[in-house]
């Protein structure tokens, strides 16, 4: 693994010294933490209507992406979808160019033409995420086919929800994949709504996800219940073990919630499409909380510094991209082809 | 070096695998025995299968692994048999392909090349038959390419394959047996490049495609009757007329547009329109022929109208030159039938 890379992107937090930190839990919630707080703070922003995009926030999902960010190297190719903030986090994409594409400036990291459903940050290896359900899945494939062709040991991750598992391509991509026996893991955030729509109105009850994909012939197939960030992390290590050694596809199910509305900064359990128990239920479920239980009282005082550390971190991204120079109008028409 | 059309795609694909490693070959049928009209044959063993596969019946999937694969540095040629069947990659195409390289902003090229093969006659019907160029040229990011001869074939998927952009190369399948002299050159080809075919001082038929050698056979006629008719190859779709088109009609003054895919909404009267924004065209000055706005028909009876060829080119010369007397005994030549492009055809499709 690419220890250097993971330090200086994943965490970019040098002072604090990171490769002295053993313990998995903290590890893991540092990268969580950060994640989540630049989540807030978008919500915290968008009020302000500069922030003039969709956004899709990942508030309570951040574990899946945790694991893949302890475990990826930046050689490794990855997609994601509309919900795409930590996965782009996770493997180690600029924050600043992340928020500075939310506002549309030129310094965001797809120039303000994509916005918060585009971004990419080719140095690490992050490809693209897409506005398209489902879109992705294949892009990711394709992704895991260069890698298999340029015998380097790189695999593709390619993050999914559950509303993807219900387009023709999943099924697409995954008989390619495992026809082909390329190095892709289809990590499969399952938060149990597409928008306001329940699993059950969409897909058959008691269905198996994680059995479907080996149904289609993935050799490894794992169900992660629960949001439990630890078994998360143990599964996503374990598949990017198998996936670099030839044993072809993996799929994971990952079970998660999502604490915002599905597009936009707010909360919208008013409306009622989820049952307040499943919400107080999942909110239990926080895996920063758990986490932050299990601290020693040494790491609580380090994690003290850290969260005042990403605190200043974040605040500069969102002070750089708010100063940064809108583009010119006219660079809409630029960039349509590659070539005259 | 003397090629039909389908050689001349093989024979593209050959040179361009062999000078980029990062080129690739795929698409159903690529590896079998007929080798898509023997355009991909002999290609998986000079290649090997890592380079040149058939794939799943998965167009919307194949089509976003493709460009997955172009993002990671690979050149993947894809082929459908038919450009109906590409019509189940549309987000692929649409979402991704064409719009990759702008909604990034710049940081990801797509060079991928998707050939579509449209079919006419032996009972094609609705589905198999569809020239939906106007779809694809109306989506900015994408560059359409349709060749009309052999030469094209070889030059055109060259420089296409080639390209950084997302390229749908439009193939007729009457094409694929035509053959020319082939020059195995391509590297001063602009791929937007149109190609002033036969010159002429009367009238100019921009024609497209299989309209091409029946542009040429109508030409040919014609002369003999002292009707010089200058041919522009329309083989490129691009949003502003090429120079050499304004050239032409500055000099002919009287244009006919002679097109593969159906009038209404069509590239061609976009493409009058801009034309007349560069030059000063009467409206009986020019005109257009093109397939009616109804979907093909399966029968051999029914679609025994249904064509053009040469025949409708030299009506519609006679027309618009105000020739009366345009009686031309020309149906001696017709021996074969409308539904086939000639005797080489034995179906099925």
């Amino acid at each position: 693994m690419d220890e250097n890379f993971r330090i200086r992107k994943i965490l970019d937090m040098q002072e604090l010294n990171i490769q002295e930190i053993k313990n998995l839990n903290y590890k893991l919630l540092m990268v969580m933490k950060r994640i989540r707080e630049v989540e807030l703070s978008i919500s915290k922003e968008y009020k302000n209507q500069e922030i003039r995009c969709p956004v899709h926030l990942s508030v309570g999902q951040e574990a899946a992406a945790a694991a893949i960010a302890l475990n990826i190297n930046k050689t490794d190719y990855s997609v994601s979808t509309h919900r795409g903030h930590a996965h782009y986090l996770a493997k180690g994409g600029d924050l600043k160019a992340m928020i500075s594409e939310l506002y549309g400036k030129k310094t965001g990291c797809s120039k303000g033409k994509g916005g918060s459903m585009h971004l990419i940050d080719k140095e690490v290896g992050f490809m693209g995420t897409s506005a398209i359900v489902g879109n992705s899945i294949a892009t990711g494939t394709g992704l895991a086919e260069a890698a298999k062709l340029n015998s380097k040991g790189q695999i593709s991750v390619i993050h999914i929800g559950d509303g993807a598992l219900e387009e023709g391509v999943f099924y697409e991509s995954l008989n390619y994949a495992c026809l082909k026996q390329l190095p892709a893991i289809y990590l499969c955030e399952n938060n149990f709504y597409s928008v306001y729509s329940p699993l059950k109105v969409r897909q058959p009850p008691n269905r198996d996800i994680s059995a479907l994909a080996k149904a289609i012939g993935t050799k490894f197939s794992y169900k992660c219940k629960g949001n439990d960030p630890v078994n998360a992390h143990n599964i996503v290590q374990k598949a990017i073990y198998q996936c670099r050694n030839n044993y072809g596809p993996i799929f994971i199910e990952y079970e998660t919630y999502r604490w915002l509305e599905h597009c936009g900064p707010n909360n919208d359990d008013n409306l009622n499409y989820r049952d307040q128990k499943e919400i107080a239920d999942w909110r239990e479920k926080d895996p920063i909380k758990i986490l932050e239980r299990k601290l020693t009282q040494k790491e609580s005082k380090d994690y003290e510094l850290y969260k005042v550390y990403i605190k200043n971190e974040i605040a500069e991204a969102f002070q750089y991209a708010k100063d940064s120079k809108p583009p010119n109008y006219i660079e809409a028409f630029t960039e349509i082809y590659s070539s005259k | 070096m003397k090629l039909t059309f389908s050689q001349a795609i093989n024979q593209a694909f050959i040179d361009a695998m062999k000078s980029d490693e990062k080129v690739l070959c795929l698409g159903l049928g690529a590896t079998d025995p007929k080798g898509v009209f023997n355009t991909t044959s002999g290609l998986e063993k000079l290649f090997g299968s890592q380079r040149v596969f058939d794939i799943p019946t998965s167009e919307n999937a194949i089509t976003g692994i493709c460009v997955g694969l172009s993002i990671g540095g690979y050149k993947p040629v894809l082929t459908h048999q038919r450009l109906d069947f590409a019509l189940l990659s549309l987000d692929q195409i649409i979402n991704n392909a064409a719009k990759l390289h702008y909604m990034f902003g710049g940081a990801l090229n797509c060079p991928i090349v998707i050939r579509m093969i449209i079919g006419r006659g032996w009972g094609q019907g609705p589905t198999h038959s569809q020239n939906l160029q106007m779809l694809f040229a109306g989506i900015p990011g994408l560059k359409v390419i349709i060749p009309g001869s052999a030469q094209d074939a070889y030059s055109q998927l060259r420089a296409s394959i080639e390209s950084p952009d997302p390229i749908i190369f439009l193939e007729h399948r009457w094409l694929h047996n035509s053959f020319s002299e082939i020059k195995l050159n391509h590297s001063s080809l602009d791929i937007r490049e149109q190609s002033t075919v036969k010159e002429g001082s009367d009238i100019t038929i921009l024609a497209t495609s299989y309209m091409l050698p029946e542009s040429i056979k109508a030409a040919n006629i014609l002369e003999k009757y002292g009707i010089s008719v200058e041919i522009i190859n329309f083989r490129c779709y691009y949003f502003e007329p090429d120079e050499a088109i304004i050239k032409s009609l500055k000099k002919t003054k009287r244009l006919i547009i002679a097109d593969t895919a159906q009038d209404c909404f069509s590239i061609s009267y976009t493409l009058v329109e801009k034309i007349k924004n560069k030059i000063h065209l009467g409206s009986d000055k020019y005109s257009i022929l093109a397939m009616p706005s109804v979907p093909e028909p399966t029968s051999y009876y029914l679609t025994k109208n249904f064509y053009l060829n040469y025949q409708d080119i030299l009506n519609q010369v006679f027309k618009m030159l105000d020739i009366k007397n345009n009686f031309i005994e020309e149906t001696s030549l017709d021996t074969i039938k409308h539904d086939i492009p000639g005797e080489w055809f034995k179906g099925p499709f």
